[in-house]
């Protein structure tokens, strides 16, 4: 049960520190959601153990990377998973290509989430610019989904589908 | 013992919790501020440690930097700073006199002395914020007593404030960002006003004044120390444009930060002492004020 932690934690404390790791002021608005692009990996590919608990945990986490308002992100990366897991099957055995258009709506719809709350806030940023992210965050899925099933396949032998 | 399909309701049950657990959280944190506490704790024991290693980059290049300049590079820094600060010491010495002045006058007119500040360097981290958001990491927390809202300064101006503390680490909030808003008045004649972050670096407004006031374009805005949470008097920017659309009530008036918010590296954390007696607080008319 908790073995597969081991990779897991990792890659995902790896995902914050991209989300916190400084970029040129151009390249700021471009930086793809990696906690969210690995939360749906893991979400994927081992449902029954990350689940939408742990994605709220590091939701809370990436709130207080990022300064936004505690449960922001959190409510964000809480639905995308909840959608992942109702899905999860179906997932699996798209193309990489179809994966990666479902991980940009998953994006869209986590960056819409956030952007709501940003609004009810009163501090709406610029609408064009905050798809960005999702968008290179589709474009870089395929890799990461090779180099995450790599990195399970290493350290959990075990299981295979 | 694994099932093919994840048990349905437990999954949806869980979610609709947490969901509702989020915005219950993101109520308190937003409306009454409740939740410092544990942003604290986080902060402090799981984002802190992460931060420290992005930042380790950064400060391997300007430790080789350091180490690593020339003979001829140190000399002529050396130089250069003695010279800066032989002129400090001479305008400094003006200042001395000045302020005894100042501190004599104010007592003939039995009005409250200058308080003076305690200051304290810090260093902004190398750390990635929300683009959109205007906000720094600074790398001291309530260790150095560092707390909610305490200004801070560069070299040439107001910066902003302390908004989460941590206990090694604290998260400012630029006098840039669309949310933030600090009292202050024109150094020239002391009309006051607010001036609010744009979400542009290079911009502040001023709001709420009349067509008829008196600015002109390079005026200087001192923080007026209204509101008691910025230290009065010092510099917040310079006004570069002044329109006065006909049919509005008031002026667009924008202005230039001083402070370099979006350059500095070490900025300063202040500590003033508030006035203690509720009858000092009021401040005297000056003539031509607008509210």
């Amino acid at each position: 049960m908790g073995k597969c932690y081991r990779v897991v934690l990792p890659t995902l404390i790896l995902a914050l520190m991209l989300e916190m790791m400084p970029l040129p002021d151009w390249a700021g608005p471009f930086r793809p959601n990696w906690m969210a692009l690995v939360m749906i990996y893991w979400a994927m590919a081992l449902p029954e153990h990350v689940g939408v608990t742990l994605a709220w945990i590091f939701g809370l986490l990436l709130d207080v990377t990022q300064g936004a308002i505690l449960g922001q992100h959190a409510i964000g990366m809480v639905l995308i998973v909840y959608l992942v897991h109702m899905q999860y099957q179906r997932i699996r055995v798209f193309s990489l290509v179809q994966q990666a258009m479902v991980v940009f709506f998953l994006l869209i719809i986590k960056q819409l989430l956030v952007l709501w709350v940003s609004g009810i806030m009163g501090r709406a940023p610029d609408l064009g610019q905050y798809f960005f992210p999702s968008l290179v965050g589709a474009m870089i899925w395929p890799w990461l989904f090779v180099i995450l099933r790599d990195l399970r396949r290493r350290f959990a032998r075990n299981r295979t589908f | 013992m694994q099932s093919l399909f994840l048990r349905g309701p437990s999954v949806t049950l869980r979610t609709i919790v947490l969901v509702a657990l989020s915005i219950m959280i993101m109520t308190a944190d937003h409306r009454w501020h409740h939740l410092e506490a544990a942003r604290g704790v986080l902060e402090t024991y799981i984002i802190f440690p992460l931060r420290y290693l992005i930042n380790i980059p950064a400060d391997l290049v300007s430790w080789t930097d350091e180490s690593f300049s020339s003979h001829q590079t140190l000399l002529d820094d050396n130089r250069d700073l003695r010279e800066q600060q032989l002129r400090a010491q001479v305008s400094l010495q003006k200042l001395s006199i000045l302020e005894k002045e100042n501190e004599r006058l104010r007592k003939m007119l039995s009005a409250r002395p200058k308080v003076g500040e305690l200051v304290l360097v810090a260093e902004l981290l190398s750390i990635d914020l929300d683009p959109y958001k205007q906000q720094v990491v600074l790398n001291k927390g309530s260790e150095k007593e560092v707390y909610l809202g305490q200004p801070i300064i560069d070299a040439w101006g107001v910066m902003g404030q302390v908004l989460h503390v941590g206990r090694h680490s604290s998260t400012a909030l630029l006098i840039s960002d669309p949310s933030h808003a600090i009292p202050v008045q024109i150094n020239r004649n002391g009309l006051r006003s607010t001036a609010f972050g744009t979400g542009q670096a290079h911009k502040l407004e001023l709001r709420y004044i009349p067509h008829s006031a008196d600015i002109e374009i390079g005026d200087l805005i001192v923080t007026s120390g209204l509101g008691e949470r910025f230290p009065p008097n010092y510099p917040v920017g310079r006004i570069i444009e002044i329109e006065r659309p006909a049919g509005e009530t008031f002026a667009t008036v924008i202005a230039e930060p001083l402070a370099h918010l979006d350059r500095s590296r070490e900025v300063l954390l202040v500590w003033h002492n508030p006035p203690v007696k509720k009858t000092e607080k009021i401040e005297p008319e000056e003539p031509g004020i607008k509210p």
